[in-house]
């Protein structure tokens, strides 16, 4: 076997097996996807009803709740990025930290300093190797969120927000979220989202809340709204996890779908130029025995 | 005249259907909620919630602190994990 067509054919044993590694990778993705979405609806339930009750609570009462009271002259803002623990998903993380860069960008422009919350492996890394400060980071989970999880994240956000940032370099008077809004196995766009002071009402989807009853509340509207905003944040970022979740998948089969696709084509111009390559070694072979069965009866012929 | 009941969970609903009376402790106190009960908001603390529902038998949920809101016969109770 000639030099060439060996060449050709170790690259294509080596791309066949990578392409059967890409379209495992894409299958798992796809099942994982629809596991992901089941469990963004299995949320909604509770996100709603919370939801509901903030409103009703905020639109009924006149209680000044430090979560919902605008800072006169704010000077923190925390940024959460919520990406993937790894790679193999195309933009899928780069599309969460390029919205946090312009977010930070703009925050920047108000006269903001931001501290970053970084949830995922990919974020850390990117903010590790830019040697900038890193206010908290969570990783392992990006794949299968919990709510403890998400309670863990929250509790560090709250806290910090609920410490006074005049004092020092631990408080923050803006809380932001990036994460990945799933839209649907297609469409996935990363968004930037102020999570506190709170806009209530401000989900893409509008809860079907009606009109809202007039509650009463027990024990009383300060001491529902205490209670009420800090699961309120905790569900609304589980809920952006879950989403980010599902967006990975999506993300990552997309991107596996297009390596097998591009491993077929190469498989298959690498076929046709290793067959080339074999029919002009034959080709050659024949000319060279002809050639040589020539010159022997030339040369017999010629000593006779 | 029959409630409609639901208890959510962040992570699934764990139960929901037709209930004629619910009891659950909040931090006022035990609480009863029949059909035709007043709007309210109402936090509830670590306990039982019972739930008598339509067809006689009763549910029982421990709920792990969590929210309990009632308008128009519809009662959502809201708790980071009931069992």
């Amino acid at each position: 076997m000639g030099a060439q067509l060996r060449v050709y054919r170790r690259r294509m044993r080596s791309v066949k097996a990578t392409k059967k590694i890409t379209k495992a990778m894409e299958l798992i993705s796809a099942s994982r996807i629809v596991k992901a979405q089941q469990r963004v609806a299995a949320s909604t339930p509770y996100a709603n009803e919370l939801t509901r009750a903030v409103s009703a609570v905020a639109t009924y009462s006149s209680t000044n709740h430090p979560l919902t009271t605008e800072s006169e002259n704010p000077r923190r803002a925390a940024v959460l990025i919520i990406s993937a623990d790894r790679g193999m998903a195309g933009a899928y993380s780069n599309n969460a930290i390029k919205e946090g860069e312009q977010l930070a960008a703009l925050l920047k422009s108000r006269g903001l300093e931001t501290a970053s919350y970084l949830v995922g492996r990919k974020a850390v890394n990117y903010y590790r190797f830019r040697n900038r400060e890193i206010a908290g980071s969570w990783s392992g989970f990006s794949d299968t969120p919990t709510y403890e999880n998400a309670k863990e994240v929250a509790d560090a956000l709250l806290t910090a927000f609920l410490a006074d940032s005049n004092e020092g370099k631990v408080g923050v008077d803006e809380i932001h979220i990036i994460f990945t809004e799933f839209r649907s196995m297609i469409t996935q766009e990363a968004q930037a989202k102020r999570m506190l002071p709170l806009e209530v009402v401000e989900s893409s989807t509008p809860v079907p809340t009606g009109l809202l009853p007039m509650y009463e509340f027990e024990p009383n509207a300060g001491e529902v709204l205490n209670a009420l905003l800090p699961r309120y944040i905790e569900a609304r970022i589980f809920n952006a996890m879950l989403q980010s979740a599902a967006s990975e998948h999506a993300a990552r089969r997309r991107a596996m779908k297009s390596a097998t696709d591009n491993a077929d084509e190469l498989i298959k111009s690498l076929t046709r130029r290793a067959n080339a390559a074999r029919q002009a070694e034959i080709t050659q072979e024949i000319s060279e025995i002809v050639g040589g069965a020539d010159a022997l009866a030339s040369a017999s012929a010629g000593s006779e | 005249m029959t409630l409609k009941v639901a208890v959510v969970s962040p992570t699934q609903k764990v139960w929901s259907g037709e209930a004629s009376f619910i009891s659950a402790r909040t931090t006022e106190g035990d609480l009863g909620v029949l059909p035709g009960h007043a709007p309210l908001f109402g936090v509830l603390v670590d306990g039982a919630v019972s739930i008598k529902v339509a067809d006689g038998t009763t549910q029982e949920f421990n709920v792990h602190g969590g929210f309990l809101s009632v308008s128009n016969d519809r009662v959502s109770i809201l708790t980071e994990s009931a069992g």
